[in-house]
């Protein structure tokens, strides 16, 4: 291999990527516009509170008022009032599309005073996610009453804390995450379209005419992805850091994944391609393979959220392992879990290199 | 002459459909060859296996001494290819594509001379999708010289060009007969073969038909020159009566010559019988009226050149 021909062809590929403006929307625009969107949307969830709607029946008594209040103070829960009027509350709830609420007997006051039970009406959607919040506030909230008006003392408590002792919030993990996507999506939609288009429109037959060797292409090939990925990783962690406030460093530790995973995927993209008779087909093949593991490999939300066996399908994606080193690096400066990660995706990318530099072939048979 | 080409018993199948069956020709240095044939006779195949794009099933192949297949490396710097259908990078102009396969080649190249020389100056620094048919086959015409080859093969050089452009192309063709380049040449067109080769073979089927200089396959294959006589239809009967071959119809008469003396006689005899004539010309087969023949005949199955049933490519 000659590294001399190697630069003299890599200005024409670079060139032919940045005169198509889909291309470099795709690489490069398109994942700042994601972050923007998603960092935008989830940017307020570590205080989001679940909506509950009360209806209270004791005509705002001191110690019905007091309870409502706690509820709002837990920091889950954002009380919202109705009027007894509304009759049944269940059927208010349905009406009103609404997922969680409360009723306070009439009598609130006096039972209590008196130590009578008091039974709340707490009504949740078991569709919805939230019922399990409401019913942990609202039980925490009416211990905390059962333990004051039994004369109790706190023996047991909790003190809140961070992991590293810092707050995550949803960007932080979302900007590995984006990085991961750029990684993916770039060079396997590419060489996909590479090896299927220029197969049809015999550009590759065109290049086995001059002395540059297939192995040259390939490496002027994966350089350009490996800047495009690191172009790609500055821009999305400035926009992280510089409009969402994200806790993300580009170190050197996300550098493996930076080299790796643009070879991975385009020795990916290239099987594929190759494996296909037609570019359309080959567009199919490409869908098929980046949608599934976008979604499973921990880009959008943390693997850590899905059903367990999820999790487990997505550990035999290899852009997992990319998304989590960079995590590892960048969130958690974690050399370690780098290291482990880093090796799972240099190994990858070796074998799914040597299976297409074996299967993708210039000459015609 | 030097043998820059030599090929053997040439043999190429496609699983059970053989597109080339055996076939032998050699091309010297500073020669214009072209390699004829219809759609599916097997041309660009072997064109293709000459160029070391394809490997071949049976037979030996040499060009400039060395094997395509196994030793294209070493050859592909010698020799210079205008494949069929000739495409490039859609975002790329002919003016860094000369420059790309300079810089492969380690050659330094005048671009707009050599740009200049297929009438492409004009659209030097245009991208290659913005360019027409003709345009596309001038600069792969172009990327064919970058590297000053001691063979080159233009698999259609001239398809899709305006009779101005082709011309250009001829002119580049010869330019390189002139400097003792081999040219082998894939062509459609039988007047452009007849006009530019030193030599010429006609594949059909995948076999050979015919091999030689134009004149010669003309002459072997080709009917005998005729002249043409225009006048009254009594002629017909007066010539058949003094021995000649006369076909005639109500313009004139048309007889075979044997020989160049047989016209100067027909013409005395008429001119003595005092019969009415106007004007007369000779008529020559050309090599499209031969290569018309040759694989018209094989297509009615008339001609049988082997007893294997030949599929093309």
């Amino acid at each position: 291999m000659k590294l001399r021909h190697v630069a003299v062809y890599f200005p024409t590929f670079a060139r032919g990527y940045l005169r198509n403006p889909l291309g470099l929307f795709m690489s490069l625009i398109f994942p700042v516009i994601l972050i923007l969107i998603f960092g935008a949307v989830f940017s307020n969830s570590g205080v989001s509170r679940v909506a509950l709607t009360v209806e209270n029946l004791d005509g705002n008594s001191p110690a019905s008022v007091q309870f409502l209040n706690a509820l709002n103070d837990t920091g889950v829960l954002s009380v919202a009032m109705v009027d007894p009027s509304v009759g049944d509350l269940s059927t208010y709830l349905s009406h009103h599309s609404l997922s969680a609420g409360l009723v306070v007997p009439s009598g609130f006051a006096a039972n209590v005073t008196s130590h009578r039970p008091v039974h709340l009406l707490v009504y949740t959607n078991p569709t919805s996610s939230v019922g399990g919040i409401v019913l942990g506030a609202v039980n925490g909230v009416t211990n905390g009453f059962n333990l004051r008006l039994a004369n109790g003392t706190v023996v047991l408590s909790t003190v809140a804390l961070n992991v590293g002792g810092q707050t995550y919030a949803y960007i932080d993990y979302f900007v590995p995450g984006l990085i991961g996507f750029s990684i993916l999506v770039s060079p396997m939609f590419s060489m996909v379209n590479i090896s299927s288009t220029w197969k049809r429109d015999k550009l590759f037959r065109q290049l086995s005419l001059t002395p540059l060797s297939r192995a040259e292409w390939l490496t002027a090939t994966l350089v350009w992805y490996v800047v495009l990925a690191a172009v790609s990783a500055a821009m999305l962690s400035a926009v992280g850091v510089l409009v969402f406030g994200a806790h993300v460093t580009l170190t050197w530790l996300a550098l493996p994944f930076l080299v790796a995973g643009p070879i991975l995927f385009v020795a990916i993209g290239l099987l594929a391609g190759s494996a296909s008779g037609t570019p359309e087909s080959a567009a199919v093949i490409g869908n098929v393979i980046t949608f599934p593991m976008m979604f499973l490999s921990g880009t959008f939300f943390p693997v850590a959220v899905f059903p367990s066996w999820l999790q487990t399908v997505a550990r035999f994606l290899p852009l997992y392992y990319v998304i989590d080193g960079l995590n590892a690096g960048m969130v958690f400066n974690n050399p370690g879990a780098v290291a482990t990660d880093a090796l799972i995706v240099f190994a990858l990318a070796l074998v799914a290199s040597l299976a297409a530099v074996r299967v993708f072939s210039w000459r015609e048979s | 002459m030097d043998e820059v080409v030599e090929v053997t018993g040439l043999e190429k199948a496609y699983g059970p459909l053989r597109a080339v069956g055996g076939i032998d020709f050699t091309v010297h240095g500073g020669e214009v060859f072209a390699f004829l044939g219809p759609n599916g006779a097997g041309k660009t195949t072997t064109v293709e296996i000459l160029e070391g794009l394809r490997p071949r099933t049976g037979g030996e192949v040499r060009v400039l001494g060395l094997d395509p297949w196994t030793e294209l490396g070493r050859l592909k710097q010698r020799i210079g290819v205008l494949p069929q259908d000739f495409h490039y990078f859609p975002k790329s102009t002919p003016r860094e594509a000369v420059r790309l396969y300079a810089r492969l080649f380690g050659e330094v190249v005048d671009e707009d001379a050599l740009l200049g020389r297929v009438e492409l100056s004009d659209k030097a620094d245009d991208h290659f999708d913005t360019l027409s048919g003709g345009q596309h086959q001038k600069l792969g015409v172009a990327l064919a010289l970058v590297n000053d080859p001691e063979v080159c093969f233009l698999d259609e050089p001239t398809t899709g060009l305006d009779p101005r452009a082709r011309r250009s192309i001829w002119e580049v063709i010869r330019g390189l007969r002139r400097a003792g380049k081999a040219v082998f040449l894939t062509t459609h067109y039988l007047e452009e073969a007849e006009l530019l080769s030193d030599r010429i073979s006609i594949i059909d089927s995948g076999r050979l038909v015919a091999t030689g200089a134009p004149e010669e396959i003309i002459a072997r294959f080709g009917r005998a020159e005729r002249l043409r006589v225009t006048g009254g239809p009594e002629l017909v009967g007066h010539l058949r009566g003094l021995g000649y071959a006369v076909e005639g119809d109500e313009g004139g008469v048309e007889i075979e010559l044997r020989t160049r003396g047989d016209a100067l006689r027909i013409l005395e005899t008429i001119d003595l019988s005092g019969l009415p004539w106007t004007s007369f010309s000779t008529k020559r087969e050309t090599l499209e009226d031969v290569f018309i023949r040759l694989v018209g005949k094989l297509d009615n199955g008339t001609v049988r050149l082997g007893d294997k049933a030949e599929v093309p490519a």
